[in-house]
């Protein structure tokens, strides 16, 4: 006997958002990477397909990061002392977007230099987040954002205390901004609102929830993504964003990532663990309705594309 | 699905005969609904309708324990979809597959069974053994029961090899795998020979649905679903299916589901395995005894079976980072799961020592727990005082969260001899904080 299978009844979906522009559209990237669109909980089919499978962006720095794990130096090499370089092994990687995210030490020309580079290494859209002061994002995302007009850039992280220049600029210049809010439904939607209210079409922003790692309040992170997603489907505008988030951010901060001596033993292989750890953050934040991935370990990169590609091919 | 007292009405007699202690039989039912009377107070309740009344108050997705004499596992029971609706009740079994034939099996599962591991102050382990028969089911699991007291599940498709293997578990609740449309009828008897729990698998839903209920018919009441499914996004749409309809009080597929994590390459163990954990997976069946998967596996599962309305609170006390000395300044947080994790795992994160003194702020963030009066100088001070922190060091310097810098002066005042700086609003920026302010 036939079972029914209960489907839901959705009202709304995610909007549709496409980052970079080719030089057709007033870019150079040679090609885009259009997210979102979904119409049901994740990767469920027997209701609908999934319209846009979610993209992995890896993240790369301006400078080479002193504070990062010492398995990946290993594995990205001399290439993170050059942005450029760093991208284009980025590329080669799987990569379906790069994040640059500049630091504190880059001047305004350092940043807009290093974002040209980028443009210029590979055909990727590009995401670039400021150091995350205030002041100096502000400081170096307006002449990056003008030096780029037309390419199609995700400008970020603004957040409540500071988005209004990184908006500004970013829909003065044709770009995109990343909305970051501490883990919570209603934060996240303010934000939107505040955006949206600014001017900025609402097919040019992404929300990052923030979701911290396996074992570091992801769980969190995980019902947030979850009740946003509901959200959206069942109608609220502000929360039909597709989201961006950080796993490999977020994993390679955690003493199991980062740490190889003088943990217990039954953590096991050092550099097992830490691809296992930024894999599984970001497997469950696929779970959760995550649309695009920032990632930093090539082999995470390999696996979670590998999930995507199962998800979405039932 | 719970029936409303209006519903439970139906089902009584309705003569009012004031027997049970309420003066009518609504009465009766609506305290029948809140569960406060037991149906048994009512003497003419006919057969038909306390079956009815037994189904509806049965849980949807049906309990199912395996138990050895060490220790058991209970899964499902489960009332959502996602977890912040509720919570997620029963953790999947973690249970790892070894095989029958191996000359090492009893080696392997002793060694995985000294497995332990330690996640924010709770030692995790595997839950439990699967013995693939490939060789002598019974003393495959002999060997095994003498080196572990953990639940086994048996893999096998052979009534009397697994019979003989059962009556050596006496005691026990084992898990039989798996009943299928052509051998159901002869390991149905076999489980309920033994009150065993029976997988039971078939290559659609609406196959499974027939088949359990065929095997129910034959007396075996406790089961298991294989979903089959080709990838992960089939088994999902198949699990999340199978736990909507459950939900909706479909009986036939009311059962905790088994996922074998290698079934396309150990090379996607750890991440099958996840997805199962995540999406709905009673028991897992893992192939590799391997820590590194084994440790994030269990703190994901922690992770999304913690109740998402009481979040783990941290225990109020003094945690020592990266080996203090009296000399090493002493950092003030609330016992909300998320910021003790941030501030340390940052202070961990940049190797400085510092003394964590996490307050009880009825597990509330800094600036939640400031706002409701839950975190002021007169609780810091207390804590302070409380664990001795004084005793601990020989520069009392106390560092405040940056949120509440306000707080300063009246932490001074309650607390003379200290000397309060104010640090970082963000976990993230106390390393640096540390390096340059601190020294
Ligand atoms: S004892 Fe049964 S029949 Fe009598 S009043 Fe109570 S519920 Fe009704």
């Amino acid at each position: 006997m036939p079972i029914e299978i209960p489907k839901d009844k959705w009202l709304g979906s995610i909007r549709t958002v496409t980052i970079g522009a080719t030089s057709a559209e007033g870019g150079t990237r040679a090609k885009t990477v259009t997210v979102g669109g979904g119409t049901t909980m994740p990767y469920l089919h027997f209701k609908a397909p999934t319209p846009n499978k979610p993209a992995i962006a890896i993240e790369i720095k301006s400078r080479k990061p002193t504070d990062w794990s010492p398995l990946l130096a290993e594995v990205w090499g001399e290439a993170m002392a050059d942005p450029a370089q760093w991208a284009k092994k980025a590329e080669e990687a799987g990569a379906d977007l790069i994040v640059l995210a500049l630091t504190v030490e880059d001047s305004p020309e350092d940043a807009v230099k290093a974002v040209k580079s980028v443009l210029g290494a590979t055909g990727l859209p590009l995401i670039v987040w400021g150091p995350g002061q205030a002041e100096k994002d502000n400081e170096l995302l307006v002449p990056v954002s003008e030096a780029t007009k037309g390419e199609k850039l995700v400008l970020g992280i603004c957040e409540d205390k500071n988005y209004r220049t990184i908006v500004a600029t970013a829909m003065a210049n044709g770009h995109l901004v990343q909305a970051r809010a501490p883990m919570d439904v209603n934060l996240s939607k303010q934000l939107n609102i505040l955006i949206s209210d600014m001017g900025m079409p609402k097919d040019r922003i992404l929300m990052d929830p923030t979701t911290g790692a396996l074992g570091y309040g992801m769980e969190y992170g995980y019902s947030v993504m979850e009740r946003l997603r509901l959200a959206a489907l069942q109608g609220d505008a502000m929360t039909q964003f597709p989201m961006i988030v950080t796993p490999g951010f977020e994993a390679w901060k955690t003493k199991e990532a980062k740490v190889g001596e003088g943990v217990p033993e039954a953590w096991g292989d050092w550099k097992a663990r830490a691809v296992n750890w930024e894999t599984l953050t970001a497997l469950a934040l696929v779970e959760s309705g995550a649309d695009i991935l920032v990632l930093r370990h090539p082999e995470s990169v390999k696996r979670v594309k590998d999930t995507i590609e199962e998800l979405i091919t039932a | 699905m719970a029936l409303s007292g209006i519903q439970i009405y139906k089902l009584l007699p309705q003569t009012n005969c004031k027997e049970c202690g309420f003066p009518t039989c609504l009465a009766f039912a609506m305290k029948l609904a809140a569960k406060q009377v037991e149906l048994g107070a009512c003497p003419y309740v006919s057969e038909a309708s306390k079956k009815q009344l037994a189904e509806s108050a049965a849980p949807p997705i049906r309990l199912v324990t395996l138990k050895a004499d060490g220790s058991e596992v209970k899964v499902g029971n489960e009332v959502v979809m996602y977890r912040h609706e509720k919570t997620f009740y029963n953790k999947p079994g973690l249970f790892l597959r070894v095989r029958a034939s191996d000359p090492d099996l009893a080696k392997k599962v002793a060694q995985a069974d000294a497995y332990k591991v330690n996640y924010v102050g709770m030692d995790f382990t595997l839950n439990g053994y699967a013995i693939e028969a490939d060789g002598d089911l019974a003393s495959a699991v002999k060997a095994v029961r003498e080196v572990t007291k953990r639940p086994l599940i048996l893999i096998s498709n052979d009534a009397a090899a697994l019979d003989s293997s059962l009556s050596l578990l006496a005691g026990e609740t084992a898990l039989i795998y798996a009943a299928s449309e052509s051998n159901y009828e002869s390991l149905a008897e076999v489980a309920k020979k033994h009150k065993a729990v029976l997988a039971v698998k078939a290559d659609t839903l609406d196959a499974l649905a027939d088949l359990t209920q065929k095997i129910q018919a034959k007396g075996a009441e406790d089961m298991v679903l294989d979903l089959g499914g080709k990838n992960l996004g089939d088994w999902l749409m198949r699990s999340t299916q199978v736990r909507r309809l459950a939900l909706k009080n479909f009986r036939p597929l009311g059962y905790p589901v088994i996922f074998f994590a290698a079934q396309n390459g150990v090379e996607k163990e750890a991440v099958y395995a996840a997805h199962a954990i995540a999406k709905y997976a009673g028991f897992v069946v893992i192939d590799t005894f391997a820590p590194e998967m084994i440790y994030p596996l269990l703190v994901l599962r922690e992770n999304l079976y913690t109740d998402p309305q009481k979040p783990i609170q941290v225990q109020p006390g003094v945690y020592e980072i990266n080996s203090p000395k009296p000399e090493s300044p002493v950092l003030v947080t609330t016992n909300f799961s998320i910021t003790y994790f941030a501030v340390a795992n940052e202070v961990e994160g940049s190797g400085l020592p510092a003394w964590l003194v996490v307050t009880d702020a009825e597990g509330m963030s800094v600036l939640t727990a400031w706002a409701a009066g839950k975190f002021d100088a007169e609780r810091i001070a207390k804590a302070i005082k409380g664990f001795n922190v004084a005793d601990k060091v020989s520069r009392k310097r106390l560092v405040l969260p940056g949120h509440v810098a306000v707080l300063s002066g009246e932490v001074e005042e309650e607390l003379p001899g200290w000397e309060v700086r104010v640090g970082p609003r963000e976990a993230v920026d106390l390393p640096a904080f540390m390096k340059q302010a601190l020294n």
